[in-house]
């Protein structure tokens, strides 16, 4: 049965997950266990095509944070915690790899906003750079500081308070922020973990845009359990149940037609 | 009826806290003002002369040895009890081997002030003499050490708390940016926890400043300043231990002088460490 649906999930990826762009994530049978006895994914499969915005949704304890977790590795600083399957980030196995690289190739952004308190909003923006060791000079620093913050519309609002703290910001202007830190990497893919949450709804809206606009440049994977938020802003969706992903199509199709029962009932708000 | 008795027998309880306290305070105060009067405050604090024939007393040599020893003790201290509290804080928190580490580490608190004492007398000092650091052994590096190792726990497992309460989100933070466990504890832990284990040290000073039968048996007495860390010395502690006993008049008004000097160092450094605490914690 799991097997039918995987296949399925994969062929028609082929056909329509895909408008006219390279793969850039494939997950094969990716299992996360916190436990030996239980896991909290499961074999879940699928292909997810660069610049797009793809949404995992499901209901709380789905798995669908363990699941976007798993691609960055973030797992491994939990001992307990095991991860199967094979994570192919431009064909190449995120498990295999040096995990350091791995968390600079796909940035993440979480759920609160976490900007470090101990820098100021400039040295937030560098601090991957910083943690890597990678030594710029002053004129390097200026430039990615100003186009990455260019990049998430937080330049005109901060460039006069450069050197404040970054808990000094508002919620949503915090979560621009830790945005523009993952992107001052230039990752492959940026990951986020409901990162409008903890926001009011305007920040919320700003940060949609946002998205759609970072498209352009980069791959998103976006974890939400707001459906209209899912609807506005992916391309694609998954929906994930009790750990196995039970559909992935694009979100058109996914909100008018869904194929699966469960999927159906999900989004009609007969449970979740 | 009996809600408003309680509260009251608490009452009482505080009370008489405080009085005691204040009468602790005015017995060192109305003590102390003898040798003050006679010599002048700054002139006390300022001599070295300790001399009972000519009724000659000054507190520097003891001001200096407790600092001296103090200061030594905290610097040995640093490098084990911040290792100590990475250990459990930061890379095994949580797990059964902090644990274990930790409950050593506090069992090391419990261990009484005298039994430091004989171990340094007859397991460290011997060592001493057989490295040639001087002729018997005693001195400032002697009760640096073994006062560096009792104050260890207390900067440790203050430190730990510290380093554990850390938020997970920041570290994650810093992880997903691509940093190593190091960078993390450098650029992440440490700057986020960094007052705080500042505080926790402090305090460990303030234990360092007042201990007083583990330097006495291990630091000499000699009243002078020390020179070098081979030298031997006295504590104000340990002058206060050494001659209490057979001291009177204006002799015994400069040791209670000296336990007034002593009280309101260790208090101010522990008003100091309690503050810093504070701002932690908002």
């Amino acid at each position: 049965m799991e097997n039918t649906i995987n296949t399925q999930v994969r062929a028609d990826s082929e056909s329509q997950l895909s408008p006219n762009s390279e793969l850039l994530l494939q997950l094969k049978d990716v299992s996360v266990s916190y436990s030996p006895d239980k896991k909290a994914v499961q074999d879940v499969s699928a292909d997810i095509f660069s610049h797009t915005v793809t949404a995992i949704m499901g209901p709380s304890g789905c798995g669908k944070s363990t699941l976007l977790r798993a691609i960055n590795r973030m797992h491994e600083l939990y001992p307990n915690i095991k991860t199967e399957g094979e994570i192919l980030l431009k064909g190449e196995n995120v498990l295999d790899m040096n995990p350091m690289k791995v968390r600079r190739m796909a940035g993440m952004v979480f759920q609160r906003p976490n900007p470090f308190p101990t820098m100021s909003i400039y040295d937030n923006v560098l601090a991957g750079y910083s943690l890597n060791n990678i030594k710029l000079n002053k004129q390097e620093k200026d430039e990615i500081v100003e186009t990455t913050l260019r990049g998430v519309a937080l330049w005109d609002e901060v460039k006069d308070s450069m050197t404040k703290k970054g808990s000094f910001l508002s919620g949503g202007q915090q979560q621009r922020l830790c945005i523009a830190r993952a992107l001052a990497l230039k990752p492959e893919l940026l990951l986020m973990d409901e990162p409008t949450s903890a926001l009011d709804p305007i920040s919320t809206n700003r940060i949609e845009e946002l998205i759609l606009d970072l498209k352009r440049q980069y791959t998103i994977v976006i974890v939400t359990h707001n459906m209209s938020q899912a609807a506005r802003i992916s391309d694609n969706s998954m929906f994930m149940y009790l750990g196995e992903l039970v559909e992935y199509d694009s979100t058109k199709k996914m909100f008018t037609k869904p194929k699966e029962k469960r999927t159906e009932d999900y989004l009609t708000g007969a449970f979740g | 009826m009996k809600d408003k008795l309680f509260k009251y027998l608490l009452f009482g309880a505080c009370c008489l806290i405080l009085l005691l306290s204040g009468g602790i305070i005015y017995a060192l105060v109305s003590s102390s003002v003898e040798v003050f009067s006679h010599f002048g405050f700054f002139n006390f604090i300022q001599s070295t002369e300790w001399d009972s024939q000519n009724q000659k007393f000054g507190a520097l040599p003891f001001i200096a040895g407790t600092m001296l020893t103090s200061l030594l003790a905290l610097l040995f201290c640093i490098p084990f009890a911040f290792s100590i509290a990475l250990f459990n804080g930061e890379y095994f928190r949580g797990t059964k081997i902090a644990a274990v580490v930790s409950s050593i580490v506090d069992l090391l608190a419990g261990i009484p002030s005298i039994v430091f004492g004989l171990w340094g007398f007859y397991v460290l000092r011997p060592v001493m003499v057989d490295l040639g650091i001087n002729a018997q052994g005693f001195g400032v590096l002697l009760s640096s050490i073994v006062l560096a190792i009792m104050i260890i726990p207390y900067a440790s497992s203050l430190s730990t708390e510290f380093i554990s309460v850390v938020p997970n989100e920041l570290k994650e933070a810093a992880y997903s940016l691509g940093a190593t466990n190091l960078e993390v504890i450098r650029t992440v832990s440490i700057p986020f926890a960094g007052s705080g284990i500042f505080a926790s040290f402090i305090l460990a000073l303030g234990r360092a400043l007042g201990e007083t039968m583990a330097v006495t048996m291990l630091i000499g007495n000699t009243n002078n300043i020390p020179k070098n860390l081979a030298d031997t010395g006295n504590t104000m502690a340990s002058i206060i231990a050494n001659q209490f006993g057979e001291a009177s008049g204006l002799k015994l008004s400069s040791l209670i002088a000296m336990g007034l000097l002593l009280f309101v160092l260790t208090a101010i450094i522990n008003l100091i460490a309690k503050y810093i605490m504070k701002l932690v914690n908002k």
